[in-house]
């Protein structure tokens, strides 16, 4: 039913975990559907040749779910990992199943909202900054 | 075979192995005596014989006469003979009461589906009025609120033995005992029908005892064959085939006999005997306390007492149950889960919601089912691993005990 990289990254799963100070926090999923996944970014901002460059810098996940949503989010983590914000928003549900060797239909709506997540977390690093800026 | 020694089978209410005894009593009948039981000549006699003898065999262990069980594919067939067989051929007596003639059915909310589909397939084809009766947190069925229930038109109760996924006894033998007073002063007499697809091997199946006139099982539960199975209809009860063709099991349910299976079925359940199900349930009660108590905020689902002696069902909040199911299918143990996320349609069980669980406890629960070749050193294993895989999976939904207020959260699908 599940491919070995999925099962591979359920096993072992990367990057679980929180970052207290996150720059950015995504959520999503309910409870009736079964699966929440939290994902916190750390990024980093330098100048280069004149334009800002934010990097994510570092990234963790907690997801309650089955097998694939743990792969999912695991999968995301290692993918948006030293990506820049413009290379992560690119990741979608695709990539990340793909990346997985594939995912059984059922799974691929409701237990593979990683991407999903990362979009909201970097949504949120860029409102917080956007405040911190008007202030 | 030597690939499954290291594993551990846990998911013997899904399906039992083979006893090998029952496989060696079967195999002839693949070979040499290969013939049709309806046939007059030899080869068809030496079938016939194997035929009467497993009858026999079942009629011994319920306690009925051999022309009482018919043979069948399983249970599914013989719960939807049971239930549309007897709609068909009743026909309401009286109705005083208007939009009441249609026969009415009484079952669980906590029935298989097999039988819960059929009802509602009679209800949708406007051929038998249904009420579903709701348990209580044990997922019990109250006798009170069945007989509150029972109406002039009412012409079937049909409720299981032991549910097959919380393992709750229903109280079956009371109900007969309801039913018969009732059936005294009533017109429209009530019949009682009972799925015992799970209690074969655990609980007292004396039809008499019971008080019961239709009674489902299948053989691939009580270490027997896949696509054999069996309905008993007392002497007298109103059934018609639902399957049309040839005259046989005394014109009941058209086939040819599958004479191996059949064979295999007799054979298996002349060998279930207490002795087994008693060392199951001490079995079951040392890994009940043991995951009780190893396993922090655990929980039992169903009842802790009138409860089927080869199940257990727990909860692990934070943990979700096909994650637990797979993560104990890695280490070789297998069990099953209630979780939406395992299902096909993605709902969760409807056992465990009409429990009234909350939604978190049934999409973190698992069932585990023991059986005759369960072993202590099985046991002993399931309680080493599982805190393990329990604690590391709440730890990857950061939902450890520190941080349990975290877990009612709604972020939007």
């Amino acid at each position: 039913m599940y491919s070995k990289k999925v099962l591979e990254q359920f096993l072992h799963p990367k990057n679980m975990g929180s970052i207290k100070d996150a720059d950015g926090v995504g959520k999503i999923g309910n409870i009736v559907c079964g699966d929440r996944m939290t994902l916190y970014i750390k990024v980093k901002s330098k100048n280069e040749k004149g334009k800002t460059v934010e990097t994510i810098n570092d990234i963790k996940f907690e997801s309650f779910g089955c097998a694939a949503a743990i792969a999912t989010s695991s999968m995301i983590t290692e993918l948006a990992k030293g990506k820049t914000l413009r290379e992560a928003l690119e990741l979608n549900r695709e990539t990340v199943a793909k990346e997985l060797g594939g995912l059984p239909p059922i799974k691929m709506h409701c237990s593979n909202m990683a991407a999903q997540a990362l979009h909201k977390a970097i949504e949120d690093y860029r409102n917080k900054l956007k405040s911190k800026n008007e202030k | 075979m030597t690939e499954n020694k290291s594993k551990i089978y846990l998911d013997y209410a899904a399906t039992t192995p083979l006893d090998q005894e029952v496989f060696e009593a079967m195999k002839p009948y693949f070979g040499e005596d290969f013939g049709n039981a309806s046939s007059a000549h030899q080869f068809g006699q030496k079938a016939r014989q194997a035929l009467d003898k497993a009858r026999a065999q079942v009629a011994d262990f319920l306690g009925c006469r051999n022309e009482e069980v018919i043979f069948n594919s399983g249970a599914t067939e013989s719960n939807n003979l049971a239930i549309k067989g007897l709609v068909y051929k009743t026909k309401i007596q009286k109705s005083n009461v208007k939009g009441q003639n249609l026969p009415h059915i009484i079952t669980s909310q906590i029935e298989h589906h097999c039988v819960l589909d059929t009802c509602k397939s009679l209800q949708e084809s406007g051929l038998a009025e249904v009420t579903f009766l709701s348990v209580n947190k044990e997922g019990l069925v109250e006798v009170s609120s069945l007989e509150k229930v029972i109406k002039e038109n009412t012409v079937l109760v049909s409720i299981m033995y032991a549910n097959n996924e919380i393992g709750t006894v229903q109280p079956i033998e009371e109900i007969g005992k309801l039913i018969k007073k009732l059936n005294q002063s009533r017109e429209q007499k009530i019949y009682f029908h009972t799925d015992a697809v799970q209690a074969i091997n655990y609980l007292n199946c004396k039809v008499d005892d019971l008080g019961i006139d239709l009674l489902s099982m299948s053989a691939h539960k009580f270490y027997g064959p896949k696509g054999v199975g069996a309905l008993y209809i007392k002497k007298g009860t109103p059934v018609k085939k639902i399957q049309d063709g040839g005259a046989h099991e005394y014109d009941l349910r058209a086939g040819t006999y599958n004479i191996a299976g059949i064979v295999g079925l007799g054979k298996a359940i002349s060998m279930v005997n207490k002795e087994t199900a008693d060392r199951v349930k001490k079995l079951r009660d040392k890994l009940i306390s043991g995951v009780l108590e190893n396993v922090p905020n655990s929980k039992l689902n169903g009842s802790p007492e009138k409860r089927l002696q080869n199940n257990c069902n727990f909860s692990f909040p934070g943990a979700e149950g096909e994650s637990i199911m797979m993560a104990l299918d890695m280490e070789g143990i297998a069990v099953s889960t209630g979780s939406a996320c395992a299902s096909e349609n993605l709902q969760p069980s409807h056992v465990l919601m009409a429990l009234d669980l909350k939604l978190e406890e049934s999409h973190t629960s698992i069932r585990v089912t023991l059986g005759k070749y369960t072993s202590d050193e099985e046991i002993d294993r399931f309680l080493e691993v599982l805190p393990k895989v329990v604690e590391k999976l709440r730890k990857i939904s950061g939902s450890g005990q520190e941080a349990k207020k975290k877990l009612p959260d709604d972020f939007g699908c």
